[in-house]
């Protein structure tokens, strides 16, 4: 028997069993609220599944979240903890938002640079405290912290200045242009969501693209390298320095993009925040339930946005749409924990 | 002249009107990081020891129990924590990770389920209580001054008689001796008969107690009622603020005192025009940053800091 | 340099000595017995039945080879692991501890091979750390403080009480690690390994405080794999080998051939097989190289060497006097002050490590979990770890997979490194010495000019040097330049053409490898005497 397939069916094993647990201690819960867990897990059901319309949604949902997904078990790879994937994603989206109202071009051209704008400002974002870490020695995890409100106010003032500001009353930024937007054909958005986009697709891309970088390439080697043991990567004439600043923009770059894809897809301006819109926490989530593979972090960035559409349609049945949270709090929970029953699983094998 | 007074003392106010949740969950984190164990998880139990305080205050029209049970609640996602990092050897990054999702999930839920709103009822006869209410009756400039410093909640008081305590247990007990030293050797403390495990299961948990305090201040002081944008980052700033203070009380504090003055700068400088509320607010974070880099530098991280402590037997 | 002949002297008298000693044995008082010791972890039996009997003032030697169980016994009596089955006895009364706690209360202390020291505590903090000394609710470091001074001044310790760890010689730390043990009213100390970085005066001054403490009326075991030191020090021997017991000998009673042949089950060797050969040109030239340590501290003060083909240079030294440094400035791993180094006459000095690497030098690193392999990775994946870039192994920045493993599958291969099919496996879950054989696999067939060796054996069992060693001695015959630096004199003795002795950032002596004697190095390396 070949042992790697084996390893990994027995993580993707206790994922489903993780899921299932959240889900378990979700219905304990709601139980002792008062809630029907049944009707609420229907509720939650039928509001995923029973209309193309609904998991339309949810995909449109998952999109944004798969990339900041991979962005964060990108940097987990190459030994870093991106915890900035938040500010990285607000910047992106500010730099496509811009470009988006800004530049007049066909579409070919527009969206790409929609892109490519958002992929430096993330990259930009990721580089500034990787240099910081590399130069001074600065607490990566601070410093990212600290990046991330930056860039939360840095788009609340953005937003708010004339030239950028909607021409309404709306607290937001103009709308991008429409050559700017990655929609489905007027068509197709009739038959699924209003917002269903191209994201997905680009999202797709990106799973494969950074797939082979980690596992096929020499830079995908050097990276891991460092990120298990930047010592002997070091010794070997590897250059960590340049290794964790490589590492940190593109990580930088996805979450960046998944700002832009968030944007252009479905949100068409940046509205003024009032809180931290999570991104980038339900971007390590992702990353975490993914199981930091690219692979995985398509399917639970997926699952993540189906949960989080899913939990919308609550409200309707006066149920409360937090439950959602306690469940993937519950998930991420026993996925840290999982290594206890892969170890009693092994122990029930040897006898 | 008179209005730069009073500008300080709105300035000073404010500082102490921010700061408390801050230095709270500060000193938590300080207990959790120096015993070994990276504690992500400070602003789900803000987030819980918010609603808890709120929502105990309001029920039972007791202030100070309403702050305990803030403790508590934020106590019990510690020991949960602990349990996952210590006992189970999670990875300590996405245990907090996980707490940060299911504290504020529980205590949303437990909003819904008790008063049928995000919000909890607002606080009337129980929130935490103002000292010196009466002392300075404002009439002139200095007297208002005084009053704006003086006049504030108890947490304000509190958290600088927290640190003291915090300080004096971390380098004048034994307890804080083990603490750090398991921080720094665990193996070595094993051999020394220290019990690495049960320290550190009180590191953690005194952390979430504490945590839960410092949501509390929030819910229960500077606002009067729990909401689902009460804790918005104070947890992380709190951690930041540690790394900041090079894991010790004093110099979290410091740390601390920082973000809580410029948040009060924005409320004092938000009113004119001048300048963008937006660039004001962003204020404390470029600081930080200007400062980490001019100022402080590497930080020395326990040498035992998130790693699990595997025991062979 | 009269000077110099008295220390000389000192230490051949040594010797006679020990044979007038006489040391206050009380063979009718047994402070600890050990009966049946049984320790598995797993399937793997780490002891199997082994005995131990120490009496009162008695330095009892327990000798065996790296994973011979002895660290395991020593933690089964110190409370750290429970055994699977059989008895201890404390003064004659059975204990079962619980953790070192309990072994703590009945009088066993333990001093550990790497040391158990809180950094940026102080060294009155370590000491009382566990039993301290309370007033009230407060510590009260001031009495602390006095305790700590009495007792060293007691056994002749020297310590500074309010120095930090991180800033205390190594020397100082192991005083502190019994002293510590010492204050918990230990009368019986297990020593794991106590020489291992010491010089050989230090050794001297253990061993001397070691008589102090026995005639006191304490008893010590002490854990080694040093023959020399247990003839000069103990008074009965028990020999472990594969965690079996084998014997207990009286150490007057045998030889230093004697203990070795208990302990591997076979006679060995010392001296490595060697031609004499002429070496070649310089192929390694380091002139006047001065730079910093990790602290700043200036470390290397204008060190001159050169290696030449087809021969080994030893440098001899004790750890801290700058060899770490040259090493990582040689191979780019940090930036020296000023100097030159040359390799085959091309400029490498402050070079990155990637550029020495391409000019000509690889190396085996120190600490090979740390420095040497990426434990996480294949040992295919390890093969490469310097030349992953090379056209052989990646095309367009894409690995070539089959190439790399049918390289590592090779090389897993000829140099026997086990199991057979560990090319695809993660080179963390091979044995010590295997992993140093994927190193050394990687590194000789990097084909450099110069190889460099830094305690190439460190934590191997006879076995697995005899290997190493005859791969370095293989090189040099093929007319590479050997540059081996180890903390083991024997090594050094054994394998060098020429020996470099180190003291205080310079070279304060060099001689022939055949004409070395250990005094005389001992001496150079503790900073006796200096000649060019």
């Amino acid at each position: 028997m070949n042992k790697k397939i084996n390893i990994l069916q027995s993580r993707a094993f206790l994922t489903l069993v993780s899921i299932v647990v959240g889900f378990l201690v979700g219905a304990v819960f709601l139980g002792i609220m008062g809630y029907d867990p049944i009707l609420v897990y229907t509720t939650l059901l039928k509001g995923i599944f029973s209309r193309p319309r609904f998991l339309a949604y949810s995909v449109v949902y998952a999109t944004p979240l798969i990339f900041v997904g991979l962005s964060v078990a990108f940097s987990f790879r190459t030994g870093v903890f991106n915890i900035g994937a938040e500010g990285q994603f607000v910047v992106g989206g500010i730099a496509a938002c811009i470009v988006g109202i800004f530049v007049d071009a066909p579409a070919i051209i527009h969206v790409p640079l929609c892109f490519l704008a958002a992929a430096a400002a993330g990259a930009l974002w990721g580089v500034i405290v990787a240099f910081m870490k590399v130069k001074w020695g600065i607490n990566e995890v601070l410093s990212m912290i600290m990046f991330n409100w930056i860039a939360f106010y840095l788009s609340n003032y953005l937003v708010d200045i004339p030239a950028i500001h909607s021409d309404g009353t709306a607290e937001a930024s103009k709308n991008v242009a429409a050559s700017a937007r990655i929609l489905l054909p007027e068509g197709m958005r009739q038959i699924l969501a209003p917002t269903s986009n191209y994201g997905i697709l680009i999202a797709i891309v990106f799973v494969v693209l950074v797939y082979l970088v980690i596992e096929k390439t020499t830079l995908g080697y050097e990276l891991k390298a460092v990120g298990f043991n930047k010592n002997a990567a070091e010794y070997a004439g590897i250059s960590v320095n340049k290794a964790v600043m490589t590492a940190m923009a593109i990580s930088g770059c996805l979450g960046g993009m998944g700002g832009a894809v968030h944007l252009l897809g479905m949100g068409e301006r940046i509205s003024l925040f009032s809180a931290q819109e999570g991104f980038g926490f339900e971007g390590i989530s992702v990353a975490l339930i993914g199981a930091s593979n690219p692979i995985g972090v398509f399917f639970s960035g997926l699952f993540y946005g189906a949960l989080k559409y899913g939990g919308g349609k609550l409200n309707l049945i006066n149920a409360p749409s937090e439950i959602v949270k306690v469940i993937t709090g519950t998930i991420v929970f026993f996925i840290a924990i999982s290594h206890v029953f892969k170890i009693t699983r092994r122990k029930k094998e040897g006898k | 002249m008179d209005s730069i007074i009073n500008s300080l003392g709105t300035l000073i106010y404010a500082t102490l009107i921010y700061t408390p949740p801050l230095l709270f969950a500060a000193m938590g984190s300080c207990f959790s990081e120096n015993s070994g164990v990276v504690n992500i998880g400070i602003e789900g139990m803000m987030t819980i020891g918010a609603f808890a305080g709120a929502a105990v205050a309001y029920i039972s029209g007791n202030a100070w129990l309403g702050f305990l049970c803030a403790g508590l609640a934020g106590a019990l996602f510690g020991l949960l924590h602990a349990v996952a990092t210590v006992s189970l050897n999670a990875d300590q990054t996405i245990a907090g990770t996980a707490i940060n999702f299911l504290a504020p999930g529980v205590a949303f839920l437990m909003a819904q389920a008790l008063f049928n709103s995000s919000d909890t009822p607002a606080l009337i006869g129980s929130k935490l209580p103002m000292l010196f209410n009466n002392v300075f009756d404002g009439s002139t400039v200095w007297s208002r001054f005084f009053k704006n410093v003086f006049n504030t909640y108890v947490t304000s008081y509190l958290m600088f008689v927290l640190v003291i305590v915090v300080w004096f247990v971390f380098y004048k007990t034994r307890f804080g001796l083990r603490l750090r030293a398991v921080g720094e050797h665990p193996r070595a403390c094993d051999t020394l008969g220290i019990h690495v495990q049960k320290m550190r299961y009180m590191a953690v948990i005194i952390s979430g107690f504490l945590s839960g305090l410092g949501g509390a201040c929030v819910t229960m002081a500077t606002m009067n009622q729990f909401r689902p944008v009460s804790i918005v980052g104070q947890g992380f700033i709190a951690i930041a603020a540690v790394i900041f203070g090079k894991f010790r009380p004093q110099g979290a504090m410091v740390a601390c005192l920082l973000f809580g003055f410029c948040t009060g700068l924005k409320v004092v400088l938000g009113s004119n025009n001048f300048i963008s509320a937006q660039i004001i607010s962003m204020v404390p974070y470029a600081v930080t940053v200007v400062v980490l880099i001019l100022f402080v530098g590497k930080s020395r991280v326990p040498a035992a800091n998130g790693k699990p402590y595997v025991k062979s037997r | 340099m009269p000077e110099n002949r008295d220390v000389a002297c000192l230490l051949q008298n040594k010797e006679e000595e020990d044979l007038a000693k006489v040391r206050s044995v009380d063979l009718n008082t047994k402070v600890i017995e050990m009966k049946g010791i049984v320790k598995k972890f797993g399937d793997f039996v780490a002891n199997d039945h082994i005995n131990l009997t120490v009496h009162k003032g008695e330095i009892h030697a327990i000798l065996g080879e790296n994973g011979a169980g002895k660290s395991t016994l020593m933690n089964v009596l110190y409370g750290l692991y429970r055994p699977t089955s059989g008895e201890i006895y404390v003064d004659g009364v059975k204990q079962e501890f619980d953790g070192p706690g309990g072994a703590i209360k009945s009088g066993i202390g333990m001093v550990h091979q790497h040391f158990m020291l809180i950094q940026p505590f102080t060294v009155t903090e370590n000491i009382v750390l566990g039993m301290e000394t309370m007033k009230g609710i407060t510590l009260d470091m001031a009495k602390a403080r006095e305790e700590v001074v009495k007792l060293s001044e007691r056994y002749g310790m020297a310590v500074d009480p309010d120095a930090r760890i991180e800033e205390i010689s190594v020397g100082m730390q192991q005083r502190v690690e019994i002293l510590k043990v010492l204050y918990r009213g230990a009368q019986t100390l297990i020593l794991d390994e106590p020489t291992a970085s010491l010089t050989p005066q230090e050794i001297q001054e253990l061993i001397g405080i070691m008589e102090n403490l026995t005639a006191d009326g304490k008893s010590i075991i002490l854990i080694t794999h040093k023959l020399k030191e247990i003839k000069a020090s103990a008074d009965y021997c028990t020999i472990i080998r594969l965690g079996k017991y084998i014997d207990t000998v009286k150490v007057e009673d045998v030889t230093e051939q004697d203990l070795a042949s208990m302990m591997v089950g076979r006679n060995v060797t010392f001296k490595v097989e060697k031609e004499a050969q002429e070496p070649g040109e310089v192929v390694l030239e380091v002139r006047d190289l001065r730079g910093y340590d990790y602290r700043k501290v200036e470390i290397l003060k204008g060190l001159n060497l050169k290696v030449r083909r087809g021969e080994i240079l030893g440098i001899a030294g004790i750890d801290g006097n700058g060899q770490t440094e040259l090493v990582e400035i040689i191979t780019g791993l940090r930036k020296a002050e000023s100097g030159s180094v040359t390799v085959n006459g091309e400029n490498i000095f402050n070079a990155r490590p990637r550029t020495v690497f391409d000019k000509g030098v690889s190396s085996i690193p120190a600490d090979r979990q740390k420095h040497g392999l990426v434990l996480e990775f294949s040992v295919a994946d390890n093969m490469v770890l310097q030349n992953y870039k090379k056209p052989e192994y990646q095309k367009h920045g894409f690995l070539k997979r089959n190439a790399i493993q049918e390289y590592a599958r090779e090389a897993v291969k000829k140099y026997d490194i086990r199991p057979a099919d560990s090319a695809l496996k993660p080179a963390g879950t091979l044995s010590g010495g295997n992993q140093q054989k994927v190193i050394i696999a990687r590194e000789v067939n990097n084909d450099k000019d110069l190889l460099i060796a830094v305690n190439p054996t460190r934590g191997l069992d006879v076995g697995a040097i005899e290997y190493v060693h005859r791969y370095i001695v293989e090189q040099r015959n093929k007319g590479k330049a050997i540059l081996l630096v180890s903390f083991e004199l024997d090594e050094i003795m054994s394998l060098s053409d020429r020996i470099d002795v180190i003291y205080d950032g310079h070279i304060v002596g060099s001689v022939a490898g055949k004409d070395a004697d250990e005094n005389t190095l001992g001496l150079m390396m503790a900073g006796g005497t200096h000649h060019e």
